[in-house]
């Protein structure tokens, strides 16, 4: 299709099963019916899931990577004094390559 | 297969008859290593592809001054030998391990430590060692893994493996073994767990660093990816990962050493690492789970899940950000 703005060519992008066109010349963005809720709906999935803001100063060390496990801050299954056993492959994995 | 399984016994008396014996005690049986315990001595049987030149460097720095107390060093002090028709072989002073059935109680602040000291201390006199440092494996060692995965017989974890590939692709070049690293003036262990950690004198003595084969040049960030990625995937509480990276941090900056690692935040280094430690242990699952006809276990599908947010994370980056006009 053709920017409605400017009349370039618009190029499709497929994101998480969102279609976004976008100009080519103007960077101008169309959203087809519905996909703007959707776009909205998934921001607030990965607002949910996505790891803790940034500590603020003076807090030692951050929490950790974007891709991190959700919630990974409040629970582990490793680490604590009197957790015995190796479930599940748990204990294994940080005993091997 | 018959000599596969023939080569055991007589690797395990060759590896005995090293230290005087006739047999010994089997510590670990693996396709890339055999350890033999006699008394206060182990032996160890390399891997059948370790280079000779290069393992003779590491057993070099092993035995070396400065990382006394660091590394532990094999006895008697010198090269590997060989045994069973060329395959290599060291002898060291047995150390006792991590309880496996308690990684809860392992000794985080001294693996931190010992660590940061690995890589804080002087680099070897380069006329000491009997040859240049190599590289450190690590790199190298996670291709093997995703190398390891394509080959195991296919028809099963189709997705995951595909997740796997997706989050392996979105990986820097030198992450997957493909370009020299960054930085590689630093002396990394190259292979840090749990099970490389040992008591010498046994029980009671300091905590060392065993199992030199990957040792080498390379990112320190590398060493600390490990815990990084069992932390970042939620198998290790924060606690003890504050504690392996708190203790880190102090004695890389009471060495006086300038290390990125030692900033405020270390995720900048150790992202693409602990990604591809994550990788690693998800295409060794997969590859593992689909040689034994089983499905994932639990850590292995904690992995794999991790490795499909890294693909969500690099196709967002993927998108160009729009503009203005």
């Amino acid at each position: 299709m053709m920017c409605p703005k400017c009349g370039a060519p618009m190029h499709t992008y497929n994101r998480s099963g969102v279609q976004i066109e976008q100009c080519a010349n103007c960077r101008g963005i169309f959203l087809d019916y519905g996909e703007l809720e959707a776009i909205t709906r998934m921001e607030a999935q990965w607002t949910q899931s996505a790891p803790p803001p940034p500590p603020p100063a003076g807090q030692a060390y951050p929490s950790g990577p974007a891709w991190g496990a959700p919630h990974h801050g409040s629970h582990g299954h490793y680490g604590h004094h009197g957790h015995h056993g190796r479930h599940g492959g748990f204990g294994r994995m940080l005993f091997s390559s | 297969m018959s000599d596969q399984r023939a080569a055991g016994p007589a690797l395990r008396g060759a590896l005995a008859r090293l230290m005087g014996a006739t047999d010994g005690e089997v510590l670990a049986e693996r396709s890339d290593g055999t350890v033999v315990r006699v008394g206060d001595r182990v032996a160890k049987a390399h891997d059948p592809d370790a280079e000779a030149g290069a393992l003779a460097v590491r057993l070099g720095v092993a035995a070396a001054e400065q990382y006394a107390g660091v590394l532990l060093a094999p006895l008697p002090r010198g090269g590997p030998v060989e045994v069973c028709g060329g395959r290599n072989a060291s002898v060291w002073p047995y150390g006792s391990p991590v309880d496996p059935d308690d990684p809860g109680a392992a000794p985080w602040e001294a693996a931190g430590d010992l660590l940061a000291r690995l890589h804080a201390a002087p680099l070897p006199v380069p006329g000491r060692l009997p040859g240049p440092l190599p590289p450190m494996r690590g790199p190298v060692k996670a291709a093997r893994a995703v190398t390891r995965m394509r080959s195991a017989p296919g028809g099963t974890l189709v997705a995951a493996a595909r997740t796997v590939e997706r989050a392996w692709a979105a990986l820097p070049a030198w992450c997957r073994g493909e370009e020299p690293p960054p930085r590689a003036t630093t002396v990394c262990h190259g292979d840090f767990h749990l099970g490389q950690l040992v008591r010498h004198p046994a029980g009671t003595g300091g905590w060392h660093l065993i199992d030199v084969d990957d040792l080498g040049l390379g990112d320190p960030a590398w060493d600390l990816a490990r815990p990084a990625c069992w932390y970042a995937t939620g198998l290790l509480v924060p606690d003890a990962w504050e504690r392996f990276l708190g203790a880190y941090v102090r004695t890389v900056r009471a060495a006086g050493a300038r290390s990125g690692l030692a900033e405020e935040d270390p995720w900048p280094r150790l992202d693409a690492p602990a990604r591809a430690l994550t990788v690693q242990s998800a295409a060794l699952g997969i590859a593992k789970a689909r040689a034994a006809g089983r499905v994932l276990d639990e850590a292995e599908e904690t992995c794999v899940a991790a490795c499909a947010r890294m693909a969500a994370v690099a196709a967002q980056a993927e998108l160009p950000a729009p503009q203005g006009p």
